[in-house]
């Protein structure tokens, strides 16, 4: 496969679309999946929880 | 600062700033005949004088092993007031040149006090100054606090915040001097680039082993936000730099990319400056700070993910609308106008999710001019991101570009936006960081809020009235086909505009010197009596009524 314009254009028009509605549902299902709801809401508490603040050492 | 060090890391300062002291020495032999020669004598300095800095110190007792249960603050503070110090010379020469555009014969025939010269000590100023600042030491506050982990070392942390401050200095120095390389935001030379990736690099290595160390098993996303600012703005500014100096005793270099190539790499990094510095990082700062300031978590976790993914992809491939009608292939003009439209969705979810975590908190933001700050970014970040994917399409484009609404729009983003939620963060954080009970003066908070939001919304209209006008002076035509309007006649029509922009940025200015005062008059405040005892002991709770 030769390395001029068209070739390059013609792969950005192609591998471009496929990669980005693959990384689009990658990131869907991952942000939906029910298992990882319940990490997500303790980490959304995270800034607002008073604790003292100091590294946890254990 | 040097007595935080241990011993180990004292010797390895020493050895880090004598090395620089001999680059700076090289370069100043090397470039004798070159004004590389001047930027070696400034290397020389800051090398020297902070090894015998450290070398004075080397003796002194080292850290006690009571540190590991703290937090490593010590970057942060100081980060903060070089922030507002960048901030009032950033703004000033920001309202210098504002004034220069109104009244040109101010430069009094002096070469360093040109328009060319001191527009970008203006841009750089603020946004590697004051923004580049404000997230290298929020990100350190947040990276600890979200991984319950103290900072890996005591040496990184200011090799990062020195080191970008010693490249700033070099930036800045060599615009007066009128050393660039003519690329947008990119001005500063090979060797300024290349210290500049050093720093970097180390930056990205704090924020792995810090998170490596973890306590909390989920990254917190304003994480996610900062480091993808210091990753994609590594990439972006490594291959945008790539060049060659035509001498390693020269300032002077050539870039690898030229014509047409040259100008899309020089967009897809000036772009994506805007979307990885002053974007994400800002975004990162507004996910932790906005949240805990209102005391409410975030309204949606989730959405703030497909946010960051969406930001994280569009942003890549927007940069061809800066090339609107140029000789860039049409379609990637067209790819770019379509993905910065698309850019809108999940731009306007972190706005909204912003501002829906607000709330039922309304009346803090009401009382509380800090959290005010906060609300206000978020309103205009989603100004600008709506005004932004508009001006991107091409149609809009033909009137706006190369007029002063492109100006109005980035400073709808870089005042309302970059600069409020950073002073919001900073005044949440300023009285814990320095260990007083409050800020000196809430009233000054309160007046510099005002300042500020006059002082873009006179920014602002200003420059969207110049800019309309312009664009329509310069597409009206006569009968016979000729242009209605010279150029000189536009320049006319726009000088009421630019006086009013000029006030504008004064009151910004304004706001920014109130804030240096009052965060420097709360270090000056005495500490609380009970500060340290307090520090290390439980405080007994109180005996409630009735008990």
């Amino acid at each position: 496969m030769p390395f001029d314009h068209d070739t390059v254009v013609g792969f950005s028009k192609s591998f471009g679309l496929f990669y980005l509605v693959a990384l689009s549902v990658i990131a869907l299902v991952w942000t939906y999946w029910p298992s990882n709801k319940k990490g997500f809401d303790e980490a959304a508490k995270r800034p607002v929880l008073e604790e003292e603040d100091r590294p946890w050492r254990g | 600062m040097i007595a935080d060090l241990t011993r180990a890391e004292r010797l390895w300062a020493m050895l880090i700033l004598g090395a620089l002291g001999l680059i700076g020495l090289a370069m100043a032999i090397g470039g004798r005949n070159d004004l590389l020669g001047i930027h070696g004598w400034i290397v020389l300095a800051a090398g020297l004088g902070g090894f015998i800095a450290v070398m004075r110190g080397l003796d002194a007792p080292e850290p006690s092993a009571e540190r590991l249960n703290e937090y490593y603050d010590a970057p942060t503070r100081v980060g903060l007031i070089l922030t507002l110090l960048w901030a009032v010379v950033g703004m000033g020469v920001g309202f210098w040149v504002a004034a220069l555009l109104a009244w040109p014969d101010m430069t009094f025939d002096v070469p360093w006090l040109s328009f060319g010269r001191l527009r970008p000590v203006h841009t750089s100023g603020v946004i590697f100054g004051f923004g580049g600042n404000a997230l290298i030491a929020t990100s350190f506050h947040v990276l600890q606090r979200t991984t319950r982990a103290r900072l890996p070392d005591q040496i990184s942390p200011w090799f990062v915040l020195l080191g970008y401050n010693l490249f700033c200095i070099i930036a800045a120095s060599g615009y007066l001097m009128g050393l660039t390389q003519s690329k947008e935001y990119a001005e500063p030379e090979w060797y300024a680039d290349i210290w500049l990736v050093v720093v970097w690099v180390v930056y990205f290595a704090i924020y792995m082993r810090t998170l490596a160390r973890r306590k909390e098993p989920h990254i917190y996303v304003a994480n996610w936000y900062y480091m993808a600012f210091i990753l994609v703005v590594a990439i972006l500014h490594i291959v945008n730099n790539l060049a060659v100096p035509i001498s390693l005793g020269s300032a002077k270099s050539y870039s690898l990319f030229s014509g047409v190539q040259d100008a899309m790499t020089q967009w897809w990094y000036g772009h994506n400056a805007v979307a990885f510095f002053l974007t994400a990082g800002f975004l990162g700062m507004m996910y932790y700070y906005l949240p805990k300031r209102a005391g409410r978590p975030i309204f949606s976790y989730r959405m703030s993910i497909i946010s960051f993914w969406g930001i994280t992809f569009m942003y890549m491939w927007a940069g061809s609308h800066h090339l609107h009608y140029t000789a860039l292939p049409h379609w990637v003009q067209t790819l770019g106008m379509a993905f910065s439209v698309v850019l809108l969705v999940p731009s306007w979810a972190s706005a909204g999710n912003a501002l829906l975590t607000l709330n039922g908190a309304w009346h803090k933001v009401r009382d509380d001019a800090v959290l005010r700050f906060m609300a206000l970014a978020a309103i205009f970040y989603g100004i600008t991101t709506f005004e932004g994917s508009f001006m991107a399409i091409r149609a809009v484009n033909s009137l706006s570009h190369y007029t002063d609404w492109t100006i109005g729009h980035v400073h709808a983003g870089a005042l309302g936006w970059v600069a409020m939620i950073t002073f919001g963060s900073l005044y949440s954080i300023v009285p814990s960081m320095f260990r007083r009970e409050r800020i000196y003066s809430q009233k000054l908070v309160e007046v510099h809020f005002w300042l500020a939001l006059s002082g873009t919304v006179i920014y602002v209209f200003a420059m969207w009235n110049s800019g309309v006008i312009q664009g329509l002076m310069w597409r009206t035509y006569t009968e016979s086909g000729g242009l209605t309007y010279s150029f000189i006649d536009s320049l006319v029509a726009m000088h009421p505009y630019y006086i009013a922009r000029a006030f504008g940025g004064l009151l910004f200015l304004l706001g920014a010197l109130t804030a240096l005062y009052n965060v420097v008059m709360t270090i000056r405040m005495p500490a609380p009596a009970a500060d340290d005892a307090a520090l290390d002991i439980p405080a007994k709770p109180a005996l409630q009524a009735g008990e």
